[in-house]
């Protein structure tokens, strides 16, 4: 995933022969398209935009539904080598764009002169793509900071200008292309106590572009933030730069060409809207099917339940910001339907899905009902499945509809649905924030949060619940892990088996209670275990009682007595009995049942002994909220 | 590598490049030869030849390349069997 290729696209099958029978096809420009719809390499890339000059010479094709655009790109430096990739990556969103690249050096001169070249091209899509050196390039290293400062606002101002140019001139979409990050650190990670570092002055560019470019209701091409995360070697190449003023490495071209067409393509709408998801091994691991509510991977215990987890809360976010989620998944519903509403790892609620389709009708067949169910066209969906095989299948029969090629390690799902940028925007409306909350009906969670000046005051506004349930199957997993890898916060370091752990849920003479911790932040997973065994008709003796050190110094421990006390006292409970055995790793709870007004009944070496009498004990009314979860 | 196993590779990238399955090249093969052989045309193949033979040109290489000579001399060098 460091790659600046397109790895969201499946691999382009039998690519020499399809590419020669393009010509004789039928349907040429569905060909292209189709084509392009596959991981082009970049030489690939240029190939294929050869053969669509040749078979659309001047003409395009007939049946456009896309807006078709004239495209002018005036840069500093050399960009006809990234052409060829723009071009491409509007033939992937069926766009026919006409290019124009101004003469080198000579944008400005041009955008001024209605006689020049670019005003007889007549854009209707303006993309400035300016190099480091050209922007920054005149700032003097030995600047001070007044210098720096009034150097920074010029070139803002420049472009702002520059862009009002065009506005005026031109009607239609502007796009700027933000400053790749090549300037070399002169001091180090503290560059910015240097008024003259081009290095800095990049980075304080390029944030100041993006509140400059809202205003001016200009777009940006992120490049900044595609290095960030590819890292500059794909991006960037010394060679190409002193060879051919290439700021762009030819290896580049494919993403920088899908990155402008995204924008094109919003621009006109086409950015995609629903997100569809599979569910066994896309939303978690394993088949509910098979495998049951309690034997599907999800959540903590396992990194690759916690990929999963991952990967939801990402589709919930998408959710949050307007992109309209459903599900397609070949599934008895009620099965399906059960994880939802009972399983406590699922970040996904029912009510953050628009539609539900859970049968077993073939793939192409619930896509078509998901998108009239929406009334929104297929070519409005991303559909997003484990399975080899039912991507071919929509692929085959749908190929309006997205289809990412899913790597085979969930934690990268995520991170290539991104990459993929289908939803790509240029802005985000009120409307967008509002269309989540048609489809669901949980409250938002409070966007700002009161600096806290003392401890209790801080507690009360995490907003803590603690959720507890007695011990059952689909928490079995988590509560065995827990009890025997918490060390620190753990009273008697009792461990126990799966065989063990199961044997207590069936057993009358035994409270387990299992405890999670949600606060503002968000889920905190099972945090908590307690096993408390009935010694005597009217007492409780605590055999294990652990705790996730995460949750250390929140009074967590004693809402969790409150409730172990609720539950022994309906089942007759007058005493509680708790025992600290110490270990070489658990003194931080030596304390423990002193704190929460056990009284101590009897000291060894190897444990002591403590008591609380239920008849006179009075909840501690903290921070936290109880709930049966 | 051997200059006589990087031939055939090398030309393998040439007629892919040029779109000409016919294409043959030599050791004096240069651009004046090739009809599309342009700066353009250049960048793709010195892509191609780093990625298919897995090595990277160095500024100086790629400002001493004119032809064909040129790419299978620094290929051999680079992939560790110059002659």
């Amino acid at each position: 995933m460091t790659s600046s290729s397109l790895d969201w696209l499946p691999p382009c099958e039998g690519g020499k022969e399809a590419v020669a029978r393009i010509e004789s096809d039928a349907d040429p420009w569905s060909r292209l398209v189709a084509l392009a719809n596959t991981r082009l390499s970049a030489l690939q890339t240029n190939q294929i935009d050869r053969i669509r000059a040749r078979v659309f010479p001047h003409v395009r094709p007939g049946s456009l539904t896309t807006r078709p655009l004239r495209l002018a790109v005036l840069s500093s430096s050399t960009v006809s080598h990234l052409l060829p990739a723009i071009r491409v990556g509007a033939l992937r969103r069926g766009i026919w764009v006409e290019t124009y690249e101004a003469a080198f050096g000579a944008y400005h001169q041009e955008l001024l002169d209605p006689a020049s070249a670019l005003y007889a091209f007549a854009p209707d899509v303006v993309l400035f793509s300016f190099d480091a050196q050209h922007l920054v390039g005149a700032l003097p290293v030995s600047a001070s900071w007044e210098t720096a400062d009034a150097f920074h606002a010029q070139t803002l101002e420049r472009l702002r200008a520059l862009w009002a140019l065009v506005q005026d001139r031109f009607s239609g979409l502007v796009l700027q292309q933000t400053i790749m990050p090549v300037a070399l650190p002169l001091v180090g990670g503290n560059e910015h106590h240097l008024a003259g570092s081009s290095h800095h002055a990049i980075a304080r560019l390029n944030v100041a572009l993006r509140d400059t470019a809202r205003a001016a209701r200009v777009a940006l091409v992120a490049v900044d933030d595609q290095v960030v995360r590819q890292g500059l070697h794909g991006w960037y190449d010394p060679v190409w730069w002193f060879r051919a003023k290439q700021e762009i490495a030819p290896q580049a071209a494919p993403l920088y060409g899908d990155l402008v067409a995204r924008a094109m393509a919003a621009d006109q709408g086409l950015s995609k809207k629903c997100l569809v998801l599979d569910l066994d091994n896309t939303l978690w691991g394993g088949v509910v099917g098979d495998d049951g509510l309690g034997g599907i991977v999800l959540g903590q215990g396992s990194a690759e339940g916690e990929a999963y987890v991952n990967f939801q809360a990402y589709a919930r976010d998408l959710s949050m910001r307007g992109i309209i989620l459903a599900i397609v998944s070949k599934n008895d519903e009620a099965n399906a339907l059960a994880v939802f509403r009972d399983h406590p790892e699922m970040v996904l609620r029912r009510e953050d899905i628009a539609v539900f389709f859970a049968n077993w009708d073939d793939k192409a067949q619930n896509l078509r009902r998901v998108a009239s169910a929406l009334g929104i066209g297929l070519d409005a969906l991303v559909f997003v499945d484990d399975n080899p095989f039912e991507r071919e299948l929509v692929r085959a029969e749908l190929p309006m509809v997205a289809v990412p090629e899913l790597p085979e390690d969930p934690a990268l799902y995520a991170p290539l649905i991104a990459s993929a940028g289908y939803f790509e925007a240029l802005s985000v409306t009120a409307e967008d924030r509002a269309r989540a909350s048609y489809y669901r009906s949980n409250t938002e969670r409070s966007a700002d949060v009161a600096q806290a000046a003392n401890l209790p005051a801080y507690l009360a506004s995490l907003a803590m619940t603690l959720s507890w349930r007695l011990f059952d199957d689909v928490g079995l997993n988590r509560i065995v892990q827990l009890i025997n890898k918490t060390n620190q916060f753990n009273l008697t370091t009792r461990r126990t088996t799966d065989a063990e752990a199961r044997m207590l849920m069936d057993d009358p003479e035994v409270i387990g209670l299992q405890f999670r911790l949600v606060d503002r932040f968000g889920d905190n997973g099972m945090i908590g275990v307690i096993v408390a065994r009935r010694s005597a008709s009217d007492t409780l003796t605590i055999e294990n009682w652990l705790m996730s050190c995460r949750v250390l110094g929140r009074r967590v421990e004693a809402a969790m007595l409150e409730v172990l006390v609720q539950v022994a006292i309906k089942q007759g409970i007058r005493h509680l009995i708790g025992c600290y055995r110490p270990s070489a790793k658990n003194g931080i709870v030596a304390k423990h049942y002193e704190n929460l007004g056990f009284t101590e009944i009897a000291e060894a070496p190897d444990g002591s002994r403590y008591c609380l009498n239920l008849d006179s004990y009075v909840p501690e009314g903290g921070p936290i909220e109880i709930a049966r979860g | 590598m051997q200059p006589d196993a990087i031939y055939p590779q090398l030309g393998e990238i040439f007629r892919e490049v040029f779109a000409d399955p016919s294409l043959v090249i030599t050791p004096d093969t240069k651009s004046s030869d090739i009809s599309g052989w342009d700066s353009g045309r250049m960048i793709e193949l010195i892509v191609a030849a780093e990625t298919e033979f897995g090595i990277r040109f160095t500024t100086r290489d790629v400002d001493g390349m004119a032809k064909v000579a040129d790419f299978v001399r620094l290929i051999a060098q680079k992939t560790g069997s110059a002659p």
